[in-house]
This record gives C-alpha cells, sequence and structure tokens, in this order.
C-alpha cells in the first residue's frame, strides 16, 4: 500500500504564485532575506522532494519557503514504496530522502547522482560516523548496511561505491537514531539489560516485535545473537542458513506463545504499550515519547548488546541540471545549516551536523537531547508540547553513548526475496 | 468563395425519420452497462491475470509468461495454511451469523406484529453500522484487552484469578469482530424472503396439524432459503477478502488470504499478488456457483 500525502502545506496553486511573488517583491525591496541568494524566489523555483516520511515535515517545507524562497513539495511513502519510485519513476522528483539501506538499492540503477563536496558548505561539520564509519577514532564499525559503505563513489557515473571517502557523495545525511527495545518498566519487575529478555519466560505473551520484514529481522537477529544461539557473520547480509535458523527459532517461540502480537504501524506500537497488553516491545523512539505523554511509564531501554540503528539523507536526482540542481544544492546547505538539525534533535532523532544545530537549540535542550545530561527546564518538542519535566534524562544518555554503542544499521540483504518468503512463513505459522 | 443563394432556390432539406431496429435498440441499451462492467470489471480482472504471470524484481514488473508465481504461490506450504485458516474462518462466521440472523429476521418477521414496529426494529439492526467498520472493530480492543472491561470485570468479581487472555488476539477474537460486522448482512436478505412467505401457507399447515417445529422445518426454512443463500454469498465473500479485521483482531499472529496479498503488495510483489488474487478469485467463484447450484435465488428477484 503506498500512503501518498501530498504536502505542498495546503497551498494553492494561485496562492503560491501570490506569495512567490510578494515574496520577490520583498526580496528586491529589502535586498537580501537571512543572507541567502534571492534569485529562487524570483525564477520561483520548486523542488519536488519524496521519502519515507520520517523528516517529511510540514514546518521544514515552510522554514525553506521562509529562509530561501523554495517551494518544496513533499510526498511521503512506505519504504519500499520509496525504493520503488526512485528507481521507476526518476522524473518524478528532484531530492530523494531515502534511508542508507534504500540508496544502496536504488544508486545502482544509475537515477541519483553524486554530490561534489566542494559546493557542500557543511561537508566537514558532518559527523565522522557517515565518513568511515567510525563516530569517535577507536570505535567499532557495526555491522549491516553502514551509511560509509554506500556513502561515496569515484566519480560521477560509476555504479559502484568506493571503498573509503572520496570527492562524490551520494547522499548528504541528515537523519539517524538508534533503535532498542521499549520496556514498562512498571511492569517488568527487573532490570532489563540485554535484548535476550524478550525471550524470558516471564514475560509470556506480554512481547512484541515489530512485522515489517526488513527491520523485524534484524530485531531478531540481536535477540537471538544475544541469547547465544546463533553468532552471524554479519546480521545485515544474512545467509540462507542463516535467515533459515533464525525463522525457525522465531516460529518455535510464536509457537510456545511468547508473543502477544506484531505490530505493522506506529500508533498499533503505542496501543499495544500503553494499554498494557506488552511490557516489553520493539519500539521506535518517538513511539516511546507517545506513550509517555499519556502519563505512562515507559523506556526506551538500553541494552549492553548495542543498538540498532538507521539513517537516511538527501540525494540528488540523475535530471537535475543547471539553475535546479544549484538550488538543490542551496536546498541541502540550508538544510545542514542548522535550524532542520536543531528540530530533529528536538525530536529525538540526531542531525548530521551536530555543530551547526547546536546554533538552534538553548543549552538546557543541547544538554538534555545531545549531551544525555539533566534537563534542567520542561523538555519542549518542535510544536510547543512538554515532553519532559526538569530533572529528567535521556534514556541511554548522550549522543556519543547512543550512537557510539550502534550494533548493526538497517540493511538490504543479498537473500532480500528468500528471506521476505521465510518471514511471511512466520508471520502464518 | 461566398456563395449567393436565391429564395426558393434551395429546397428544405427531408425530414429524416430515424428508425432503429428492435435489435440495435436492445443493443444501445445494455451499452452502458457493458461498459462499465467491461472497463471497470472485466478489463482490471484481465490485467491481474495478465500481470500474475510476470516476472518482477523489488523495483519493477518484467512483461513475460512465467507460471512461477503460481507455482511459488500453490506449492508453499504457507499458502495452504493460509487458505485453510481462511475458510476455517469462512465457515466458524458463516455457521454463526446465519444462525443468528435467521433468529432476528424470524423474530421481526413473524412476531412483531405491526409493520411500523418491523421497519423501526429492522432500523434499530443497522444502527451500529452508522460509524466505521474500523472503528466497530477497534472498539472491541478495549473491551476484550488485557485490562479490558471483560478482564477487569471478571478478576473483579473474583471469577478468574488471572485476566483471560485469548480474548484478544486470537482467533475467537477475530470471529466475534467478523459476525459483529458481518449478521447484518445475513439478517436483511432473510427478513427479505420471510417478509414475503404467505402467511396463509403458515395457516394450512398449523390447519393440517403441524406442530409449530414442523411449520418451521417444513415451510419457513424451506422458502427462507432463498434468502439465506443470497446472506451466504455476501459473509463469504466479505470473510474471504478480508484482511482488516484479521489483521487487527489476531494482533497480527494470524493469516488470511487478503492479508498475504497485502503483504506481498507493500513488498511491491505485484504479480505474486496476482497470482494469489487469481486463485482466490476462483476459489470463491466456485463455492458462490456451488451455493447458486442448490439453492435457487432467482425465486427472491
Amino acid at each position: 500500500m503506498t500512503d501518498k500525502t501530498n504536502k505542498p502545506s495546503g497551498l494553492t496553486r494561485r496562492s503560491l504564485l501570490k506569495t512567490a511573488s510578494a515574496a520577490a517583491g520583498l526580496a528586491a525591496g529589502s535586498g537580501a532575506i537571512t543572507g541567502f541568494p534571492t534569485i529562487w524566489a524570483q525564477s520561483k523555483i520548486t523542488l519536488r522532494q519524496f521519502g519515507t516520511g520520517v523528516s517529511n515535515i510540514n514546518a521544514i517545507a515552510e522554514q525553506c519557503k521562509k529562509d530561501l524562497g523554495i517551494t518544496l513539495e513533499m510526498t511521503a511513502t512506505d519504504s519500499d514504496a520509496a525504493a520503488q519510485r526512485a528507481v521507476t519513476q526518476p522524473n518524478s522528483y528532484d531530492i530523494a530522502d531515502i534511508e542508507y539501506w534504500i540508496l544502496k538499492k536504488v544508486y545502482p540503477a544509475g537515477v541519483i547522482q553524486p554530490m561534489d563536496v566542494k559546493k557542500l558548505k557543511y561537508y566537514d561539520k558532518v559527523v565522522p560516523l557517515f565518513k568511515n564509519g567510525k563516530l569517535k577514532p577507536d570505535s567499532v564499525i557495526a555491522q549491516g548496511t553502514a551509511p560509509h559503505t554506500v556513502g561515496y563513489v569515484e566519480k560521477p557515473g560509476t555504479k559502484t561505491f568506493a571503498k573509503s571517502e572520496t570527492e562524490w557523495f551520494t547522499m548528504m545525511p541528515t537523519i539517524y537514531n538508534a533503535d532498542t527495545l521499549g520496556i514498562r518498566p512498571d511492569l517488568v519487575g527487573r532490570e532489563i539489560t540485554t535484548w535476550a529478555d524478550i525471550l524470558d519466560p516471564a514475560f509470556k505473551g506480554k512481547t512484541s516485535i515489530l512485522n515489517i520484514p526488513s527491520i523485524g529481522i534484524m530485531d531478531a537477529a540481536m535477540i537471538m545473537e544475544a541469547s547465544g544461539k546463533i553468532k552471524y557473520a554479519d546480521k545485515g547480509n544474512m545467509t540462507k542458513e542463516e535467515i533459515d535458523k533464525t525463522i525457525e527459532f522465531l516460529i518455535g517461540l510464536k509457537k510456545q506463545g511468547q508473543f502477544r502480537a506484531f505490530w505493522k504501524s506506529f500508533d498499533e506500537s503505542v496501543n499495544l504499550m500503553a494499554s498494557g497488553e506488552v511490557v516489553i516491545q520493539s519500539m521506535w523512539s518517538p513511539a516511546v515519547a507517545a506513550v509517555r505523554s499519556k502519563g505512562i511509564a515507559c523506556k526506551y531501554q538500553p541494552l549492553k548488546e548495542g543498538y540498532r540503528s538507521w539513517g537516511g539523507g538527501l540525494g540528488l536526482a540523475a535530471h537535475l541540471k543547471g539553475a535546479q540542481l544549484d538550488a538543490a544544492y542551496e536546498y541541502i546547505n540550508w538544510y545542514t545549516s542548522g535550524w532542520v538539525g536543531g528540530y530533529l534533535n528536538r525530536q529525538g532523532y540526531y542531525s548530521a551536523c551536530m555543530d551547526t544545530a547546536k546554533k538552534f537549540m538553548t543549552e538546557d535542550e543541547w544538554g538534555y537531547w545531545i549531551e544525555g545530561k539533566a534537563a534542567k527546564g520542561e523538555i519542549l518538542s518542535p510544536e510547543g508540547k512538554v515532553m519532559e519535566k526538569a530533572g529528567a534524562v535521556r534514556d541511554g544518555g548522550s549522543f556519543e553513548d547512543r550512537m557510539g554503542k550502534v550494533a548493526c544499521w538497517n540493511s538490504v540483504m543479498d537473500e532480500d526475496r528468500y528471506m521476505v518468503r521465510r518471514w511471511n512463513e512466520f508471520i502464518a505459522a | 468563395m461566398a456563395t449567393v443563394r436565391f429564395i426558393g432556390v434551395g429546397e428544405p432539406k427531408p425530414k429524416r425519420n430515424i428508425r432503429i431496429s428492435p435489435k440495435l435498440a436492445a443493443y444501445l441499451q445494455a451499452a452502458p452497462l457493458t461498459l462499465i462492467l467491461g472497463v471497470f470489471l472485466a478489463l482490471p480482472l484481465l490485467m491481474i491475470l495478465v500481470v500474475s504471470f510476470w516476472d518482477y524484481d523489488f523495483a519493477q514488473m518484467y512483461p513475460d509468461f512465467l507460471t512461477m508465481n503460481y507455482v511459488e504461490t500453490l506449492g508453499s506450504w504457507v499458502t495452504w495454511k493460509t487458505y485453510l485458516n481462511t475458510l476455517k474462518f469462512a465457515v466458524l462466521v458463516w455457521a454463526i451469523t446465519l444462525f443468528i440472523g435467521f433468529w432476528v429476521a424470524y423474530f421481526l418477521a413473524f412476531h412483531i406484529r405491526t409493520m411500523a414496529m418491523q421497519m423501526v426494529l429492522f432500523l434499530v439492526c443497522t444502527v451500529p453500522f452508522l460509524t466505521s467498520n474500523i472503528i466497530r472493530m477497534i472498539s472491541w480492543i478495549p473491551v476484550l484487552g488485557r485490562n479490558g472491561l471483560i478482564n477487569s470485570g471478571l478478576v473483579n468479581s473474583g471469577l478468574v484469578s488471572e485476566p483471560v487472555e485469548w480474548l484478544l488476539y486470537s482467533d475467537f477474537a477475530v470471529v466475534l469482530a467478523m459476525v459483529h460486522l458481518y449478521t447484518l448482512f445475513m439478517v436483511t436478505p432473510i427478513f427479505n424472503t420471510l417478509m414475503r412467505i404467505d402467511k396463509s401457507l403458515v395457516e394450512a399447515a398449523r390447519d393440517a396439524g403441524a406442530t409449530s417445529w414442523q411449520v418451521l422445518t417444513n415451510v419457513i426454512i424451506p422458502l427462507a432459503k432463498p434468502g439465506m443463500a443470497i446472506g451466504t454469498i455476501f459473509v463469504v465473500t466479505l470473510v474471504m477478502a478480508d484482511f482488516s479485521t484479521v489483521q487487527v483482531m489476531s494482533g497480527g499472529q494470524s493469516a488470511s488470504v487478503a492479508l498475504m496479498m497485502k503483504n506481498q503488495m507493500s513488498l511491491l510483489q505485484y504479480p505474486a499478488a496476482a497470482a494469489n488474487a487469481v486463485v482466490l478469485l476462483i476459489l470463491v467463484l466456485s463455492m458462490v456457483a456451488g451455493i447458486l447450484r442448490i439453492v435457487d435465488i432467482r425465486k427472491e428477484l
């Protein structure tokens, strides 16, 4: 199913033209707005961006219009539809806002053009995680489709990824996070320290994992490896035997009644947790926030094996050239200049250019979200809703603590189709 | 070049009588429906059939003639298990809705005396249908859940010490929700046929010495068969095509054919889903054909 939500922020064509010409007039009158070039407003540049919806946020489109005069048309789809669209309709978008594992699938089709890092104003500020896979020089590179492994090509036109940093960047990283299990601390009744705790017979019929094959299999792999049942060569690229073992293990668990349900959408995971049907399950960070906002205790529990991480970025469509290409670079430079980064950080995600985002956050916000310090005052969401009271500390702690402990990245396996078929057997079993 | 016409020179055109042969008229009358069914039913079905033979990868479909999709679909135990599971739901829901539906219709048709009251009560039956199907289904969750109405009632009254787990996210929950959703589709056609039964037939049976039970089994039920058949067709096709109820009420733990197709489509495996759709269509059509063989629903129409 493809949910296509076109969100040009409710503007009709006419009012769009009006605003554009008003902006142009204003730009001409005042000389310059916020120091960015004003030519975009005059030539009414529109960029069509599509992606998986995490960062398809209307507020970003509005701010972009205000700062750059570029109209952003955003379309959100689920990840499989995004991969399909990227390949089959390469002229239907200008900017692809996709995850790295999707990029790995679609880049070889030649639909994304690499970026010249010299034109990326904030390239130097990008955290090293996206350049060499290490957050700090001594970090271990995680398994799966780590962004740096698909981050570079030798030169435009090549279809294979470069082994190390080059002048040509495939995508500008924008948003990423570290995922783990969510728990109800009031109901689990003990310390949760490892992914294998979801197998505890005490939680029989009170656990859940997500039923999205490409992500669910990774959570299953983390659980299975933590329990010592198997040691994967690469969780992100399992062999057929490893897939078989993992699925059989899951089927066994399902038959014993370990799981209460499997969730597919964000709200299902929130409801399962909030109603107490489930006390420990796969979860995404905004879902934990949503449960907590109902006044129900919920914790995004850091586990000793580390996190399953995901990351996305902005890629340039191959057909872009001339003024449109310049506008796209301008947009990406604006995106990484801090306002968006601050917005994403305050949502609980991470921005790829931390230094620029810092300027757009208060000291308390920076301390809570990034440094893992206790909040001094109330922590507000970007929409102004109270998320945490004073004294709260972020689950998992600081940015370095969380992103430094990534065990694997969301990935696409060579045996993808086989895995999906076996996953369906698990659900039907 | 200008044409000059003198008065009286050009003859007025003779009036044309348009006559259509009766044959053509019949075709013309049938044309709109043929066109609608052709464009919106036959053509899409044909496309599904064609696509079911295509090849695919994650991004695209490739026109081809492969039986791979059918081999993969029919060769996997998952498919068979899923079909069996779906048929199990269909049989259970059909039996329960038929039982409930018949007695509700019977009560309305024979025990309510005034026509006005009958209509009022019938409309009352349809009241739940003023809300959306999904909402009616999801409303069961807070009722059946571990901390739901029923469980807290049972635990508080001391009848059970632990909440009953199988109420939600189980086959029971799926069947319950489906019965709730689809019973009206059984009530309506049965009520309709029962209303047409000539009351003098019942009187005649009584005069001939039949007991109430005999009246029911020998007169009313045989005459209600067309309504039951129509209700059966509704319920069976609805259950066979259902995916949302199964997914939500079983918590993703149970599978149905339509859910399997939905999974395939969300992974963009359209040809595989199309093959599944063709198999399901054949199955449902043969079920409907079977029902029509047993009961002549034209009596109803």
